[in-house]
């Protein structure tokens, strides 16, 4: 028991608390240094790959998700139960100081760091009276013990202290609430199409363990146009200059309206939250099968794989007959062709160009299987050959038609833009900014407000009314001390206040 | 055009602040002659060579004014160019490190010059003509850009609201972290008993310590409203009021390294050299924030190139 009462006065102590947040600062430093999986999961496996010799062992220790280790997370609770148990005391402490009047006078004032006294023609209760109305005229509590007078001001000091500690477990109770019940799912959608807020139309989804689907709002979103502007002039060539989604938003309750998102200007949905994350092409083809038939018209989302928008994706014609019918290349915004091989060099589509091969083979049964749309499963496909033996791969630009050798065509009639839209809830975000803010006050009154205590004394003599005052600041800086306490003589009746003791800078 | 009216009075400034520094080594070096100088009329050498205590004592101060002078010229120059270059680009001039660097060390400067102007803080000249000209020259040589629009992530009134906090903060841990090294080195002095030369004419070790907290104290607070202006920020950008991102790692990293200072000024065995010491390690963090993460790291704030 005794053992345990030292670590917690161990625990709660100044000094632990110090050590605690340097530690903190340090652990938090290798999440920034090296790539983490929540945010960037291809940079860890490329991290992986180039550091073989490390990789285990820093996996090991979670390097790779720092700030969701067991480590990182020991320190900060470490740190709240250590903050908690320091300032639970002092709320009791300050309780009990609110409650009491201020320390009564002391034996001597001339001891104190600013103290005057003199002679005053007025009488002792005359005297005092006057100094406890001067006193509570400048928002000084006040005690008066016969002909004495004791006074305290800033109490707000250590109420900040409380309110700064307190919001910051305030904010971690926001996290906390946060992480449990927010979501946050991202879609794929291509301009004249729509999104409504369901699970199954998400490409991604990640939500807390309390979250449950029939939180999400019913909305739809259609996305009639997205705009984007790209700078043209030399300097920071190709840099993004304007991204806006124009949509329009039906609501649960029926009613629909219009809306542009931009990039700094969610769109909110009935409490959700609906950010503009990416954009991208979607090239609009029509492939026709050698029967002559349609196999597939319309847009495909193909992924942009850099700065410039080179963007990789498929066109998939499970229908076309009698041969199954994939396509696999590159939509290049402004395409050329140079000893690196075909590459876009500006983001904008100046010159929209698709290069594609053919993949070919039997049609394949409905496996009711996933599968995504971003790659071609290949098994039992193969390339598509012109009858000489050669590899089919062509470019072709929007309008033009190319038939292909087996008698199929495929049709490159337009693109489109698609934007990526992230759909988020946190329900915890308004607590955690006001804990902050609140912790901003606190932090303001603790280091701003002043405590000081000042004291009059009056005492009947044989030569007359003797009154001494003096005072005590509990801050550093004790700015305006003395001239308080040869105000509050002078309001006893001491005429010409000369101070017996200078106060110390 | 505009753009070299922009850069002229930058560069200038940096040369001026440059010459500033000069004058006041010059006022340091001459501060520090009479201790030598009576060293050697102790040893009995003496000699037409020894000044005048008075006139040294002009040389000095005629050198601390020539530096003040010089540092409000310079100013001048570095406000005209950080506002010209607002306007050559029809923005607040704040929209990468050149800029960012350049407004900052603008707040620094005025900062500074209210504290000479108001309380005759001329002893902070050296090191805070130091920091400019480093600044500035690093800003106009290293990380200068060329004039070009915001990234769309960036037109936001945040973008005022987050980097003006973050510029002040800054140019505070920066004055604070001076006064906290002139406060070791006075404080290592007095303890040695050998206050002399140029240290002579700094305030008092404990003047210094809280000097040095007060710019503190005005900074931490300003500098959390920075994270949370930021994370404000970043949920209607980003839609994640924080990801981890470095820039924000760092950003926490700061606040944690100045509470740590703030709370070791209240404990016994850290109060003193220790604190100061921790008020070096928070600017240490900071500018490794500014420049570190930009330069070293992959992240959501690197979006200007530097």
């Amino acid at each position: 028991m005794a053992l345990v009462r030292v670590f917690w006065a161990q625990l709660t102590s100044m000094r632990t608390a110090l050590i605690l947040l340097l530690v903190l600062a340090l652990v938090a430093i290798p999440g920034s240094l090296l790539p983490q999986r929540p945010v960037a999961p291809i940079r860890v496996n490329d991290w992986k790959t180039a550091n073989p010799a490390v990789a285990d062992l820093y996996e090991a220790l979670g390097l790779f998700d720092v700030y969701g280790s067991p480590w990182f997370a020991a320190v900060y609770l470490l740190l709240t139960v250590s903050l908690i148990g320091c300032i639970v005391p002092r709320i009791q402490v300050y309780a009990k100081a609110l409650r009491q009047p201020p320390p009564r006078t002391p034996k001597v004032l001339g001891r104190l760091p600013a103290s005057v006294a003199g002679t005053s023609a007025l009488s002792a209760d005359e005297a005092s009276a006057a100094a406890e109305g001067v006193l509570k005229a400048k928002r000084f509590r006040t005690r008066r013990d016969g002909d004495s007078v004791a006074a305290e001001r800033g109490y707000l000091r250590e109420f900040g202290n409380i309110l700064f500690h307190l919001s910051f477990a305030l904010m971690l109770v926001g996290v906390a609430w946060n992480t449990l019940w927010a979501y946050k799912g991202e879609v794929i959608v291509v301009e004249g199409q729509a999104f409504s807020n369901s699970l199954t139309q998400y490409d991604d989804f990640s939500a807390g363990g309390a979250f449950r689907p029939a939180n999400l709002q019913p909305f739809t979103i259609w996305v009639d146009s997205f705009t984007a502007k790209f700078e043209t002039g030399e300097v920071q060539r190709g840099a993004a200059r304007v991204f806006e989604a124009d949509v329009r938003v039906a609501h649960g309750a029926g009613s629909t309206e219009t809306a542009r998102i931009e990039v700094n200007h969610p769109l909110v949905v009935d409490g959700t939250q609906v950010h503009l994350i990416g954009h991208g092409y979607a090239p609009v083809v029509t492939v026709t099968d050698a029967q002559g038939n349609t196999a597939y018209s319309g847009p495909v989302v193909f992924l942009p794989q850099d700065g410039n928008f080179t963007s990789l994706g498929v066109i998939k014609a499970p229908d076309a007959r009698p041969n199954y019918l994939g396509f696999e290349g590159f939509f290049l915004p402004t395409a050329i062709v140079d000893e690196m091989g075909p590459r876009s060099v500006f983001p904008d589509a100046l010159a929209p160009e698709l290069f594609v091969n053919v993949w070919t083979g039997p049609v394949r049964e409905e496996t009711g299987r996933p599968e995504s749309v971003y790659s071609l499963t290949k098994d039992g496909l193969e390339q598509m050959r012109t009858p000489d033996g050669n590899v089919v791969t062509f470019r072709i630009a929007p309008g033009q038609v190319i038939d292909l050798p087996d008698g199929s065509s495929l049709s490159f009639d337009d693109w489109r833009r698609w934007t990526k839209l992230q759909v988020s809830n946190e329900p915890g975000l308004w607590l955690v900014i006001g804990s902050v803010l609140l912790s901003v006050l606190g932090m303001m009154l603790s280091m701003y407000v002043r405590p000081r205590r000042l004291w009059l004394r009056a005492t009947e003599t044989a030569d007359g009314l003797r009154v001494e005052a003096g005072g005590l600041d509990r801050a550093e800086s004790s700015v305006g001390l003395a001239d308080d306490v040869a105000e509050l003589a002078a309001s006893a009746g001491l005429a010409d206040a000369a101070l017996t003791q200078e106060v110390a800078p | 055009m505009t753009e070299a009216y922009s850069s002229l009075p930058m560069v200038l400034s940096a040369v001026i602040y440059l010459l500033a520094m000069t004058a006041h080594a010059i006022e340091w070096a001459s501060a520090r002659k009479p201790a030598t100088d009576r060293e050697q009329v102790l040893v009995g050498a003496g000699g037409p060579e020894v000044a005048a205590p008075a006139e040294n004592e002009y040389r000095v101060s005629l050198f601390g004014r020539i530096g003040v002078a010089l540092t409000v010229v310079g100013a001048g120059s570095h406000i005209a160019g950080v506002v010209l270059r607002g306007l050559a680009a029809g923005r607040w001039p704040w929209g990468n490190m050149y800029e960012f660097i350049t407004s900052s060390l603008a707040f620094a400067v005025v900062f500074y010059l209210v504290l000479v102007w108001r309380r005759g803080w001329s002893w902070l000249g050296l090191p805070v003509t130091l920091l400019l000209s480093v600044g500035q020259g690093l800003a106009v040589t290293v990380f200068y850009v060329a004039i070009a629009p915001l990234v769309p992530a960036l037109h936001s009134v945040w973008f005022v609201i987050h980097i003006v906090a973050a510029a002040i903060a800054g140019a505070a841990f920066n004055v604070g972290a001076i006064a906290a090294i002139l406060y070791l080195i006075r404080d290592r002095a007095e303890r040695k008993g050998a206050v002399g030369g140029y240290l002579a004419r700094l305030p008092k070790a404990a003047a210094l310590d809280d000097f040095s907290f007060r710019v503190h104290r005005f900074a931490f607070p300003l500098w959390t409203f920075t994270i949370l202006a930021g994370a404000v920020w970043a949920d209607y950008a980003w839609g994640r009021f924080w990801g981890w991102d470095p820039k924000e790692t760092w950003s926490l990293v700061t606040w944690v390294v100045y509470a740590a200072y703030l709370h070791a000024r209240v404990t016994a065995g850290w109060k003193g050299t220790r604190a100061a010491w921790l008020a070096v390690l928070g600017v240490v963090t900071f500018w490794f924030n500014f420049i570190g993460v930009n330069l070293l790291t992959v992240g959501l704030h690197s979006y200007a190139g530097i």
